[in-house]
């Protein structure tokens, strides 16, 4: 019975791996394709892909558009969860449903109806607008992860600060957010991840300065190669190390 | 620092339920008052109002002389401390005390001198470097007494504070909270629904039900004097026994017509108001008295709840003749 359990466990761990292991194993091929049989271990993939001046480019505004649009989505999403969570509002449980609501919708339709949005009122596609369709897909994710958080203990926390001189913007900067501390930095760092992968919106609403799935699609295009791997490899090195600081602020959450 | 309240008939409601009817009430600087009844009885929504956290719906509030209409709780010169501490979990208990000082931007070093004396003000030196989840319940709401004490309030509104803490950390507590009130001279505004708090700490006791106030007076008279029914029954245990034109069950023992009322612990074998022979109904040792319940022969169904002396042995059945040595008269 143990046995079996570990040989699940492993199967489990395998069938989700197992893919990613391969990309990175093949990453290093010493040959031209990135397919069995393994011709040896290379890093010249790594250096043709680091020397390629459109791949660092569109890793630059990967990164700059992930950090951008997931700070200005944490934002709003946590005033907007402190304010529902603070006030009672008519009405207030439609609008927390209407603003978790786009996290029903897919990419898809969200990238078409913004670019309607930006072509009917005469905005240029740009990094700009890739980061405004990344603020409309983690919105809902940061409101909903900040609401979750708040609690009672918070709502007397802020009107003791309240009672001692605080104005509100100085009980959101010196209070709120720092009892919140460990769900802020989740909610950014989850931002950032789906941010950093994002392909249809990134694809849909950028032009000319575009992000790095979209420049690795553009090289697939060619056909394969293990330079593809190689970028494959530092995008899910970037995603996993997002993902594991995530994992320490909220493991390391104070009592 | 120090300031009167003034309290002017005041009203508060909830939709359609009156959490407060028309409340007036005179506190004087420095005083120590204690808010007091059953829950739901107007103390806190008072205590609420004081504090800025809610408006009433008529009346005034005024401190130091100043109308504190649409003031909200920071410009007023009131703190308060919570039930639940509320304490700021990510601060250092200095952090903490400092808070209030720090949004009226006194200086770090001076914010920290500040903490420290008030951190010893209350019972904890040498830890401003500490968390507040390091502190056992009361230690925090001495943390919490401290960062509402460090601004200097005018009045101290204490909402319910030792609640959460066990009987005997309580009436520790109690007393430390007379002793610092005396220290700093800040006028307390206290709110509990625990009689014998009140009349530990308290200068002047407020018994409220129904959003009025029911009673009003130093603990003594309130406790032996009674202005209402209400507050002799919320006070401990009393006999009440119905009086018309100076006629009782037990025959005349006061003129007028209302309610006599007698505590257990003021009736005896000896006294001034002779209440019959009585007949022992059930007795049980209650460690600094014997508590009893008595039937008077004249009036077998007015049963009588008696605290004997602890030396006292009494045996159910037993008939003994019954003296009141103190007594209030409630006017209907």
């Amino acid at each position: 019975m143990r046995l079996a359990g570990w040989l699940y466990l492993a199967l489990a761990y395998g069938f989700v791996f197992l893919p990613v292991v391969v990309l990175v194993v093949f990453s290093f091929q010493d040959g031209r394709l990135p397919v069995p049989p393994f011709q040896g271990f290379s890093l010249r993939w790594y250096a043709q892909v680091v020397s390629d001046g459109a791949l660092m480019t569109a890793l630059w505004h990967s990164a700059l558009v992930a950090f951008v649009s997931s700070g200005l989505a944490l934002a709003m999403g946590f005033l907007a969860a402190h304010a529902l969570a603070r006030v009672r509002l008519p009405g207030s449980v439609f609008l927390r449903g209407l603003l978790i609501a786009p996290m029903t919708v897919s990419y898809l339709i969200i990238a078409l109806g913004l670019l309607t949005v930006f072509n009917q009122s005469g905005v240029k596609l740009s990094l700009w607008t890739v980061g405004i369709g990344h603020v409309v897909i983690n919105l809902p994710l940061c409101f909903a992860i900040c609401y979750g958080a708040m609690g009672d203990h918070q709502k007397t926390a802020e009107r003791a600060a309240r009672d001692l001189g605080a104005s509100e913007a100085r009980v959101l900067w010196f209070v709120s957010a720092p009892m919140l501390a460990p769900a802020l930095a989740a909610a950014f760092f989850l931002s950032v991840t789906f941010s950093w992968d994002e392909f249809i919106i990134a694809f849909l609403l950028s032009r000319f300065d575009l992000t790095l799935p979209v420049e690795i699609w553009s090289m697939l295009r060619s056909g394969l190669s293990p330079a593809t791997n190689a970028i494959g490899s530092l995008l899910f090195l970037v995603s996993i190390s997002a993902v594991i600081l995530m994992e320490i602020f909220l493991f390391r959450r104070p009592k | 620092m120090t300031a009167n309240v003034s309290i002017r008939s005041v009203s508060q409601r909830y939709g359609p339920a009156t959490a407060l009817d028309d409340v007036s009430l005179e506190i004087a600087a420095g005083e120590f008052v204690v808010l007091l009844g059953p829950s739901g009885c107007g103390k806190t929504t008072l205590l609420n109002l004081i504090g800025g956290f809610a408006e009433p719906v008529s009346g005034t509030i005024l401190i130091g002389g100043k109308d504190m209409s649409g003031v909200s709780p920071a410009a007023r010169p009131t703190t308060t401390v919570f039930q639940d501490y509320a304490l700021f979990p990510h601060m250092s208990l200095a952090d903490n005390v400092g808070f209030g000082l720090r949004m009226r931007g006194v200086s770090r070093p001076e914010r920290r001198a500040k903490a420290e004396e008030f951190l010893a003000l209350v019972g904890l030196p040498g830890k401003a470097d500490r968390r507040p989840h390091e502190l056992s319940g009361g230690q925090r709401q001495r943390v919490a007494l401290a960062r509402a004490l460090a601004v200097a309030p005018d009045v101290l509104l204490l909402d319910e504070p030792l609640g959460a803490l066990d009987l005997k950390l309580r009436r520790a507590m109690q007393d430390e909270l007379k002793a610092i009130q005396r220290r700093v001279g800040t006028t307390f505004v206290h709110v509990t629904h625990d009689q014998e708090e009140a009349m530990a700490i308290a200068d002047r006791i407020v018994v409220m039900n129904a959003g009025k106030i029911a009673d009003i007076g130093p603990p003594r008279e309130v406790y032996l004097r009674p202005g209402s029914l209400f507050s002799a029954a919320f006070m401990g245990e009393i006999n009440q026994i119905p009086v018309r034109d100076g006629q009782t069950a037990l025959g005349p023992l006061v003129p007028g017509t209302g309610t006599l009322l007698i505590r257990p612990e003021a009736i005896g074998l000896h006294g001034t108001l002779p209440l019959g022979p009585c007949k022992v109904e059930d007795a049980a040792f209650f460690g600094t008295h014997v508590r009893a319940h008595v039937a008077p022969l004249a009036a077998p169904d007015l049963k009588l709840t008696v605290h004997l002396p602890q030396a006292s042995v009494v045996a159910v059945g037993e008939v003994m003749s019954l003296f009141a040595t103190d007594h209030a008269m409630l006017e209907a």
